[in-house]
């Protein structure tokens, strides 16, 4: 990478070097710690942010989406109440940890520490050399929670990280290991306070061991005016069962980024994702499946409803390893597009080197149904909220899929909400 | 109560005219029913006064307690008390039956100034409307009208209605799908709803439905138009002789 010829910088790269050098001194930790951020900085400046030629960045051309780098804020935000009564609460504000609950089964330890000892220096390398979203995480990364969840352990509450700024930058980390036969909800609220603009990064590591069960649930809800980056890598040990349901319902510039390999027989991977797309937001979900070793299966569903001029994305790629015979891989991508210049792209990519496999995808793109619209004007249903009940049928499918009353109720009143707002 | 005046209407996509110079008077209190040969126009006068904007009126008027309502759209029509069972209800997927049947009785509420039901008088409602009509608690907890059977569907819009309680109900062949003791209950259901201050458009093939629901008059629509008027004897002679003496004599 340091062969590579410098090149002219943009005003919201320089910002982000800038924002760097001011930074770093009170960035926690240790001597290695330092050297690996240096590093990823280094990369942005010599590479600069992916453009629309870096395949994985092909419909988010970042360099030239990306166009201003808030400075720091320190404002207060109020913690949420928990999507799910009951749940065990952490909270970050503005990347730093600011409240940890207590949960049996479950031990926590603090990112910061983890990067002041050293011990956390794993954390500082990139996925590889498009990995604009590691690199701006890890260069600026504060805290965030390793959290283990022991052997066997079956949570009784969700788990609900609560993500949340003031503006200004904010990157955290989570490293989540779930214990062989252990079962957990997790919930990942991504959240500011709308007092101004946001540069927002979430990375987070996940690995299930063997037989675990775990229902992770991404509920992204920043500003108008805000840049999320989110990244999630997990690792699917034998017999382990992963859902990841993503619900993107905000921010100007998204990108939800899904990394995940399946290492033992019978792991099993099922995606589903909400976009609510309006104003002028590009949101863009890319996901990366390996199915690495035989007898493993995932389902990927993702509903877009898109307003205004919002655009949007889904890239899915699914790779089969040679020998990973019986793998069953099942893809889809729905559109609602209710405007005339509002976009989605999809990018389905099956790379498939075994030959006993089931695999597919297929993608739709729709408009309202009139005679369904008609039908329920014709019953007094005022066209905006017909129009509303029509959309929310369409991805209420996926969310009632949860088959979890109280999370479905809070996901649905997520999507009422956003709806209201942005609704036509 | 509704006034259709010289109606011309056609379809906007392509311009063809279904309805023809159409006059029609129904009083509140009426039940008038609606006869005519298959592709006369019957279900398009239907969607024509429920405002569905697939048809254009190029000429004439409709009036609802002597307004016009040509301006008002599919919701607000529904508002002032106009509802259309529909001959093929559609199946909307994902919307639940329950939401659905909240949702339209609180927006009619809502358009005309009134308070919203509450949750467990909304519940007991639907209960006591579901009974009467012989409706399985299970289909209401389904997607509007998803895997209902035919029969099931038109149940399922006599529901509405009763809960709705509208002021001029337009039936379109309520009756074919039905078994013989759907008919009867669905019968009962609109003779229930039967009241000085409501009229009721009765479209329909057979007499059989008329001898549950007694029509105060009878009109044979051909070719978009009404070419005859008379009382309930009028079906029993077109049941008896079917529609060539009455189109030869208007012709
Ligand atoms: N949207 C449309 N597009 C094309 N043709 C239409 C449309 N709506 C109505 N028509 C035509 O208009 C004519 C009248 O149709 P309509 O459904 O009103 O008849 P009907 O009297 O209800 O018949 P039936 O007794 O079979 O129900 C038919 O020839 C029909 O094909
Ligand atoms: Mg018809």
């Amino acid at each position: 990478m340091s062969a590579q010829p410098q090149i002219k910088l943009t005003e919201a790269e320089n910002a982000l070097l800038a924002a760097y050098t001011e930074q770093v001194g009170d960035l926690p930790g240790n001597g290695d710690v330092l050297i690996a951020r240096d590093r990823l900085i280094t990369d942005i400046k010599t590479r600069g942010l992916p453009t629309r030629r870096v395949e994985a960045w092909h419909y988010t051309d970042l360099r030239n989406l990306l166009r201003q780098v808030p400075a720091n804020a320190n404002g207060d935000v109020e913690a949420l109440a928990p999507l799910i009564s009951g749940s065990a609460v952490f909270t970050l504000e503005n990347g730093k940890v600011a409240a940890k609950a207590k949960a049996e089964g479950v031990t926590v330890r603090r990112i910061e520490t983890m990067l002041a000892d050293g011990s956390g220096a794993f954390l500082m390398s990139p996925r590889g050399d498009d990995d604009a979203v590691g690199r701006i995480n890890g260069g600026f990364l504060r805290d965030g929670l390793e959290i283990a969840v022991a052997d066997g352990a079956a949570l009784a509450e969700p788990i609900e990280l609560q993500v949340l700024h003031s503006g200004g930058q904010s990157h955290a980390r989570f490293v989540v290991t779930v214990g062989a036969g252990a079962s957990a909800q997790i919930v990942e609220r991504q959240q500011g306070n709308g007092a101004s603009a946001a540069l927002v990064s979430s990375v987070s590591e996940l690995t299930l061991k063997s037989g675990a069960e775990v229902s992770w649930i991404i509920v992204q809800e920043q500003g108008v005016s805000d840049t999320h980056f989110g990244q999630i890598n997990f690792r699917l040990e034998k017999d382990a069962k992963l859902k990841l349901f993503i619900v993107n319902a905000g921010g100007k510039l998204v990108r939800q980024e899904v990394h995940g390999v399946t290492l033992g027989e019978g792991a099993d991977f099922t995606f589903r994702v909400v976009n609510l797309l309006g104003g002028e937001s590009h949101t863009d979900v890319t996901m990366t499946l390996g199915h690495d070793v035989p007898e493993t299966t995932s389902t990927e569903i993702v509903r877009n409803v898109v307003f205004d001029k919002a655009s949007g994305v889904f890239q899915g790629q699914i790779r089969v390893a040679p020998d990973a015979q019986k793998t069953d891989a099942r893809m889809a991508c729905n559109t609602l597009l209710l405007s005339e210049e509002a976009d989605f792209s999809t990018k389905p990519e099956l790379e498939i080197f075994a030959d006993d496999v089931q695999c597919a995808h297929g993608a739709t793109v729709a408009d309202i149904d009139r005679n369904h619209l008609y039908y329920l004007m014709a019953r007094g249903i005022p066209e905006r909220r017909a129009r509303g009940l029509l959309v929310q049928a369409f991805v209420a499918e996926v969310i009632e899929e949860l088959d979890d009353a109280p999370l479905v109720e809070a996901l649905e009143a997520v999507i009422e909400g956003w709806l209201e707002r942005h609704g036509n | 109560m509704l006034e259709i005046r010289n109606l011309h209407a056609r379809i906007a996509e392509d311009g063809t005219e279904i309805i023809r110079g159409l006059n029609l008077t129904v009083k509140a209190g009426e039940v008038a029913a609606i006869m005519g040969p298959n592709g006369s126009g019957k279900s398009t006068l239907s969607y024509i006064l429920s405002g569905r904007e697939d048809y254009e009126v190029t000429e004439g008027d409709i009036l609802y307690n002597g307004e016009s309502i040509l301006e008002l759209d599919p919701a607000e029509r529904a508002a002032k008390g106009i509802f259309l069972a529909f001959q093929y209800p559609v199946e909307i997927p994902g919307v639940a039956t329950m939401q659905f049947l909240k949702v339209a009785l609180n927006e009619q509420r809502k358009q005309r100034g009134e308070a919203e039901l509450t949750t467990p008088d909304f519940m007991k409602r639907v209960k006591d409307a579901a009974a009467h009509l012989k409706i399985a608690p299970e289909m209401l907890r389904r997607p509007l009208n998803v895997g209902f059977s035919g029969g099931e569907k038109k149940r399922a819009e006599i529901l509405q209605m009763a809960l709705l309680e509208p002021k001029l109900c337009i039936l379109d062949e309520t009756d074919s799908g039905l078994d013989i003791d759907a008919l009867k209950i669905v019968s009962d259901g609109v003779n229930a709803l039967r009241s000085p201050d409501r009229a009721v458009i009765v479209i329909t093939h057979y007499q059989r439905l008329l001898e549950h629901i007694v029509p105060d008059t009878v009109h044979v629509l051909y070719k978009g138009q009404i070419i005859k008027s008379g009382d309930k004897s009028l079906a029993l002679e077109l049941e008896a002789n079917g529609y060539a003496d009455v189109i030869e004599a208007a012709a």
